[in-house]
């Protein structure tokens, strides 16, 4: 499922060289967290949706674009939108490769999600070694968003980017 | 539909953000206690979902409010008798069993909450229950598991989880209690009717309990107080740590 945004062309490369403050690799974009950006008279109106209701990388997000923004002479100006609720499935194709390369499995599908946190499937690939005999150590991890699984083959610990659907 | 008033509007907010503050607090004291480091981290993240949620609640009371209120003075600045949570969610950890007891009994309400609240008049209401529902149900996986594990387990955590739904058992009829301001706001289409989810409480946590080999309390003496803003002995002591830096340094910001 694609979002629909609304982001002025010339704004995207800007706001693609926003980091996540948690995940520096993806940026903002390729979380899908932007869901518009429009010029208003002499002002950049930039909305964006946080992830988890206690992402703490939320408020410095905020402050990260309007400085980017202030570096490049714009006023910009952030507001936070709720509804629709962000879902995993917005992480754009390139954040996933960026997550996984990174050493963070991406989400799978909502259905195989549950199958792995709630059932203990073995379905999780892991990020170092591909294998998929992978066990679910706990469904919390370092961040709100993760979840900790360890490897059977090559023994690692990984995070898991936990589907939100 | 009726109109409500703000006053009313605002006191619904508080009855339904407080809880998440205060569970949340009490999640919080655990942050370098747990068990283990799985359930630590567990329940500092749930700690964090639902301060993240009370953020959410707090900054639209505050635009409702106006003048100078902002999420730091709902949150630090009001006194005991302004929280509306409930009891349950005050209650201390007084040992894992307590924690996971209270956790799961607040967790099956919350979700129906959170699940009706959706359907809210107030849009800015239905988006941040919206967000919540996806939270709050790993929430209550994480719980019910824990009951089950623990009741299912050996003697002594079977007996020890007992004893914490038997000892909190008696806060859980004021989940479905209702004061004017929620009247209100059932009235005016924006609040909960939280007194027909009853029925879908007790088959889920009745469900749970039987898996867990435990017994359902035959208590029938019930405590609230919470909602109206009498709170139990164990409320100032959380109030007194939670709003120490505030109290101490007015204004102070990090």
């Amino acid at each position: 499922m694609q979002q629909s945004v609304s982001i002025a062309p010339q704004l995207i490369s800007i706001l693609e060289t926003i980091p996540d403050p948690e995940i520096p690799v993806v940026s903002i974009m390729d979380m899908g967290m932007v869901r518009s950006a429009q010029w208003v008279a002499d002002e950049v109106h930039i909305a964006i949706t946080p992830t988890y209701s206690g992402c703490p990388a939320t408020d410095m997000i905020q402050a990260t674009v309007i400085e980017t923004f202030e570096t490049k002479q714009i006023q910009a100006k952030v507001t936070l939108v709720l509804a629709p609720p962000w879902t995993t499935d917005w992480i754009t194709p390139r954040g996933r490769k960026a997550l996984a390369e990174y050493g963070i499995a991406p989400p799978l599908s909502p259905m195989a999600d549950k199958q792995a946190l709630w059932e203990d499937k073995k379905i999780v690939p892991c990020p170092q070694c591909g294998a998929t005999d992978t066990q679910l150590i706990s469904a919390f991890g370092a961040t709100a968003c993760k979840a900790l699984f360890q490897c059977q083959s090559c023994k690692e610990p990984f995070d898991y980017f936990k589907c939100l659907t | 539909m009726e109109k409500m008033n703000t006053e009313n509007h605002i006191q619904y907010i508080y009855g339904i953000a407080d809880n998440s503050l205060i569970l949340g607090q009490r999640l919080s004291q655990l942050c370098g206690h747990g068990p283990t480091l799985e359930t630590d981290i567990a329940c500092t993240n749930i700690a964090l979902d639902l301060l993240g949620q009370t953020r959410n609640y707090y900054q639209y009371a505050a635009q409702c409010m106006g003048e100078s209120a902002t999420e730091d003075t709902i949150a630090f600045l009001r006194t005991e008798r302004q929280y509306r949570n409930v009891l349950l969610v005050e209650q201390p950890n007084t040992h894992f069993g307590y924690v996971m007891a209270r956790q799961f009994l607040f967790d099956v309400y919350h979700l129906l909450v959170v699940t009706q609240l959706q359907e809210s008049t107030d849009s800015m209401l239905a988006a941040i229950a919206q967000k919540s529902v996806k939270e709050v149900q790993y929430h209550q996986r994480f719980s019910a598991a824990w009951i089950k594990r623990l009741g299912d387990g050996t003697a002594q955590s079977h007996q020890k989880i007992q004893e914490a739904i038997n000892d909190l058992w008696k806060f859980t009829d004021e989940l479905f209690y209702q004061n004017e301001h929620d009247i209100a706001a059932i009235h005016a289409g924006v609040g909960v009717d939280v007194s027909t989810l009853k029925e879908s409480y007790m088959t889920t946590v009745t469900e749970v309990l039987t898996e867990a080999t435990l017994t359902i309390p035959a208590e029938t003496w019930f405590r609230k107080g919470g909602k109206e803003g009498i709170h139990s002995e164990h409320m100032g002591y959380l109030l007194a740590e939670m709003q120490y830096m505030q109290r101490t340094y007015p204004d102070m910001k990090w």
